[in-house]
Parts: C-alpha cells; sequence; structure tokens
C-alpha cells in the first residue's frame, strides 16, 4: 500500500508537470511531447487502479493516433512564436487568478465529505482472474451495442468530414487520364501521307 | 491509502489547469484544442475513479465513447485548421474575423 501511494504521487507530479509544460511552452512541438508525457502517465495511473483496458487504449490510440496527428500538424504549419508570447504575458494574472479560485474550490467540495472521518474511500480490489478487458467487452457487446454502432458511424462521419475538408484540386496539376490512355487506337496518333520522294538537291 | 479522493484531486486539477492553458493561450488554435483535449482527460479520470469506486464497468464504457469521440473531434478540427491556414495564412485566433462577429 505504500508503495502503490509513492507510486501515485510520482506519477501525478510528473502528469501535472507535463500538463504545466503543455499550457506554458513557447514552442507548440515541445507542447505536443509534453501531452503525450501527460497522456503517459495517466495511463498509467489508470493502471494503478486497475483500469487496464483503457489505459491500452489511451497508449494505442490517444498517443499512437490522435497526438501523432497533433504533431504532424504542427509540424506542416508554421506558427509564429513571438505573436504568441506576447498574449501569455498579458493574459497570466487573469489565468492564474481563475485557476487558482477554481481548485481551491474544487478541492474543499472534494475533500469535504471524508474530511470529519479522516480516512478516503478506497477501490475494491478485484478478484483472483478477473479480467477487466473481459468484463467490459462483456457489457459493450450486448447491453451498449447500439451506442458502439454508432460510434462507429462517428469515426466514418470524421473520415469523411476530414478527407473532404483537406482534399483540393489544384490548377494546372498534370495528371494522367488513365481512361483516356487505354481507349487510344492508332489512328487517332498516326497519320499516314502519300508523297513523292524527293530529290536530293 | 490512494482512494477516490486523490483522483478525483488529481483530475480537478488537470482540468483547472487546462482552463489556465485556455485563458493564457487564446491567440494559439492549436493550443486551445490540445488543451480541451487536457480537459477531456480530465474527465475521464473522474469517469474512471467513479467506475472503480462504484464497482461498475459502466463508466469505463463511456469513457470509451468519450475517447471516440474526441478522436473524431481531433481529426475534423486539425482537418479545419488545416484549411485555414491555406486560406489565411496564419492560424491567430484574432485574425478570424471574415463573419464580423
Amino acid at each position: 500500500m505504500l508503495l502503490h501511494s509513492i507510486l501515485f504521487y510520482l506519477f501525478s507530479a510528473i502528469m501535472l508537470g507535463a500538463a504545466m509544460g503543455v499550457v506554458l511552452s513557447r514552442n507548440p512541438v515541445h507542447s505536443v511531447m509534453f501531452l503525450v508525457l501527460t497522456f503517459f502517465q495517466s495511463a498509467i495511473l489508470w493502471l494503478l487502479i486497475e483500469a487496464e483496458f483503457l489505459a491500452i487504449v489511451l497508449v494505442l490510440v490517444y498517443v499512437g493516433a490522435v497526438l501523432v496527428l497533433f504533431l504532424f500538424v504542427v509540424m506542416m504549419l508554421d506558427v509564429n512564436i513571438e505573436a504568441a508570447k506576447r498574449s501569455v504575458a498579458r493574459f497570466a494574472p487573469l489565468g492564474i487568478g481563475i485557476a487558482l479560485l477554481m481548485v481551491v474550490q474544487l478541492v474543499q467540495l472534494i475533500w469535504l465529505r471524508s474530511r470529519p472521518a479522516g480516512i478516503t474511500s478506497g477501490f475494491a480490489t478485484s478478484p483472483e482472474g478477473y479480467s477487466n478487458t473481459k468484463a467490459l467487452g462483456a457489457v459493450l457487446y450486448t447491453e451498449h451495442v447500439y451506442a458502439f454502432e454508432i460510434a462507429a458511424v462517428i469515426l466514418l462521419l470524421a473520415i469523411v468530414a476530414a478527407i473532404t475538408l483537406t482534399l483540393r484540386k489544384r490548377p494546372g496539376l498534370k495528371v494522367q487520364n488513365i481512361a483516356e490512355q487505354v481507349a487510344v487506337r492508332a489512328k487517332d496518333r498516326l497519320r499516314v501521307i502519300k508523297m513523292d520522294a524527293e530529290k536530293k538537291t | 491509502m490512494i482512494g477516490l479522493e486523490h483522483y478525483l484531486t488529481l483530475a480537478a486539477m488537470l482540468f483547472v489547469l487546462s482552463i489556465a492553458g485556455i485563458i493564457l493561450n487564446r491567440r494559439n488554435l492549436i493550443l486551445l484544442l490540445m488543451c480541451i483535449e487536457l480537459m477531456l482527460l480530465a474527465v475521464n479520470f473522474n469517469f474512471v475513479a467513479f467506475s472503480r469506486y462504484l464497482d461498475d464497468v459502466t463508466g469505463q464504457i463511456f469513457v470509451f465513447f468519450i475517447l471516440t469521440v474526441a478522436a473524431a473531434e481531433a481529426a475534423i478540427g486539425l482537418a479545419l485548421l488545416i484549411v485555414l491556414f491555406r486560406n489565411k495564412r496564419s492560424i491567430a485566433v484574432q485574425e478570424l474575423n471574415t463573419l464580423k462577429g
């Protein structure tokens, strides 16, 4: 239990530090890298409370696909870093003030119930041989199958929308017309003409 | 002992940090999108913690769907960002004044 606590505090400290790095770093590429670190640490924290399937999904789907997509876009666009620098300084007091106020309120609210007893409400440990993935799958494909299908449609919609938004036809681009090339006949290309032989001068 | 309150506090801190990020970086559209991702992560933290606390997998199913929708949102948002950059050569929020809103 002590090791569990030490690991929790270590990983959550790294996670909050990385989240701060996302918010504060000047370079957007560094921000994405810090975001990767944040998601990794949160996957580890989910592993600590035995939500194994979602932890792996977070690493595979989020870090592996979504954040790599972010990285591609950040590297494709050249963002003006100087312009962003000025705005950070101007809104810093407002942002930090609102953040401190909210965090104090939320933490008070969360600890209000457990404070008198002085003990925190722990998580139930799973029995031997319990599979988180199996339990999730058993519910996902039976009780929530309708939502699962809607999620599939939403992903299809995202594919179609992303492709149609970014697809562009550039004018003046030299491309092959395959159908025309296949359908061509010799008489269209070659003209045989009859003429007398010319004398050498 | 690490309990529900610790996880809820961590999620609250992450959420508030991303709100601060939205206020601080409100000129840069890419950083705004990243802060929204952080917010969704904080919400997912709450779902997972409560799901484990109540010993009910429905919360984790919900996180699964949030991840799906967030992935779709990120893909479409980044596609819009690329179209915007192509048209205006910049993604600064203060230059988005075409609609005169």
